[in-house]
């Protein structure tokens, strides 16, 4: 097979030539009692083209977070300019679907309801958000779970849930803040192509952070490497690798490549 | 362990009691009015039915209004206390001073105030009932996860919808907890508040069975209000599992 065939980056390329986020000396910094001000992130700056996803790896609490949840809306960022799709964002957006750490699913809702939440919250309620709704539980794999409470579900597939809420209303933007780190290695694999399959039918842009170095090859077509607090950016890969992406193509000399690379933008290999 | 086999051990434990105690009764030859065997106290149970079932209906009337109240009143005042920083400095002092307070030694008061009838045992019943439904709620409402208060806002939730969809759900656990510990409460209240004052009730029963020497009329009143505790505290915790269904599903 060609390989043009098969790189979705090629059949698309309409709009992965399109800017969709535009991040500019984009910085953070907190007060703190009695001290000088705790800066998180120096400065960060790259563009997010549409339809790519974008991994942010760095290592634990260099502030990767801490930029998603500005990207995000949820905080404000101290100086520059966060854009997405050419508006400056201050707050959540509507067409914004975040993934936590934690599932953070209702134990109260059944698995139906804690995915409707968002149509809930936004009063758009329709018969086609709750075919939807199962569609998207089908795709995960999950039929037949819509009135199980998450409390009866194993780690991944509160997951699954979770992503299935994020996709409810159609975002463009997804922002997921390492989603699959709670989950055992093979269940990680299982929700890392899950992901991939996802994004192939949507088309969303992605936005995830990960500590994961094999992680953030595996999905992305741009890992961006963070370095230690405070945060500039050590690496900007380009993973030109094809999609859709086997498990074997981890087992190749360009895999590993790009994970060496990766590796010695954060300082573990020389 | 299935859970009939669980249920069969309390059983046995009351049963090897209540078997010691008529063994007791019975070879010490000890009176009646001190220590009446359990079977006289079974027997007085069902000669005087009418009679103990007459007067459990004001003693329930008043635990359960009393803790009704306490609902009415407390869960909305836990909601203030939990949201408004200024509420909670300004009256959660006043809530734990006046928890302080022994209920016992303003039962006569509250008899002057309200007199004799149900108003008063009510209102003791409620005294005791509102601390642990407060604090309770108002630990749950705080105790929201911060991830799902996170959620909620990067979905643009109002502060309403926060309040229904997220914050008071997660604190139901919690308001059940308090609610199982204030009907119990409130038993003892209504019976406090007929200890210092009433016309009827299991209490009032109790005390003038004791002052006539009839001992087993007396034990009889005191497991007839144990079993109303009993019953009240049972339909708490029916009403939970049924508006919290998740809770059980979760240990299968």
């Amino acid at each position: 097979m060609p390989q043009e065939a098969t790189d979705t980056r090629a059949a698309q390329s309409g709009p992965s030539s399109t800017l969709f986020g535009r991040f500019e000396n984009v910085h953070q910094s907190f007060a703190r009692a009695g001290q000088d001000r705790l800066v998180a992130i120096e400065s960060v700056s790259f563009n997010l083209r549409a339809g790519h996803l974008a991994s942010l790896l760095g290592p634990s609490g260099c502030g990767k977070t801490t930029f998603l949840r500005i990207v995000a809306g949820l905080i404000p960022a101290t100086s520059g300019v966060v854009q997405i799709n050419g508006t400056n964002v201050t707050a959540p957006q509507s067409d914004f679907g975040v993934a936590f750490q934690q599932a953070n699913l209702m134990p109260w809702r059944t698995v139906i309801k804690n995915i409707l939440f968002p149509i809930e919250i936004r009063r758009e309620s329709t018969r086609d958000t709750l075919e939807r709704a199962h569609e998207l539980l089908d795709l995960v794999g999950l039929s037949g779970f819509e009135n199980a409470y998450p409390s009866q579900l194993s780690g991944g597939m509160q997951q699954r849930v979770a992503l299935c809420r994020a996709l409810i209303h159609r975002p463009r933007l997804l922002l997921m803040d390492e989603p699959f780190g709670a989950l055992d290695e093979l269940t990680r694999m299982e929700m890392q192509n899950l992901l991939l399959d996802i994004r192939a039918k949507t088309g969303a842009t992605v936005l995830f952070v990960t500590h994961s170095i094999s992680e953030a090859v595996f999905l992305s077509d741009v890992v961006v490497v963070f370095s230690k607090r405070p945060a500039v950016i050590a690496d900007y890969i380009d993973i030109d690798l094809p999609y859709p992406r086997t498990p074997e193509v981890r087992y190749s000399s360009k895999y590993t490549d790009f994970e060496h690379r990766a590796g010695r933008a954060l300082g573990i290999t020389r | 362990m299935n859970k009939l086999h669980r249920a069969i051990y309390p059983f046995l434990g009351v049963a090897a009691i209540l078997a010691i105690w008529q063994l007791y009764t019975f070879i010490s030859g000890i009176s009646r009015i001190v220590l009446p065997s359990p079977l006289d106290i079974l027997r007085v149970s069902v000669t005087r039915f009418d009679l103990l079932l007459q007067q459990t209906w004001p003693t329930t009337l008043e635990s359960v209004a009393g803790f009704g109240l306490a609902l009415l009143i407390g869960i909305p005042l836990a909601v203030c206390v939990a949201n408004s920083r200024l509420l909670n400095l300004t009256l959660y002092p006043i809530l734990v001073a006046t928890q302080s307070v022994p209920k016992v030694a303003i039962a006569p008061i509250i008899l002057v105030w309200f007199g004799l009838g149900i108003e008063s045992k009510l209102a003791i019943a409620f005294l005791v009932a509102f601390f642990p439904i407060v604090v309770d709620t108002a630990t749950g409402l705080r105790a929201t996860p911060p991830g799902l208060l996170e959620l909620a806002r990067s979905l643009r939730a109002s502060p309403f919808q926060v309040f229904m969809k997220v914050q008071m759900p997660a604190a139901l656990p919690f308001i059940f907890a308090g609610a199982k510990v204030a009907i119990t409460l409130a038993v003892i209240g209504a019976v406090i508040g007929e200890f210092v004052g009433s016309v009827n009730g299991l209490g009032n029963l109790l005390l003038t069975a004791n002052s006539q020497l009839d001992g087993p009329l007396a034990w009889a009143a005191l497991v007839w209000l144990s079993l109303l505790g009993i019953v009240l505290f049972v339909a708490v915790s029916l009403t939970e599992r049924i508006v919290m269904p998740w809770a059980e599903s979760g240990h299968h």
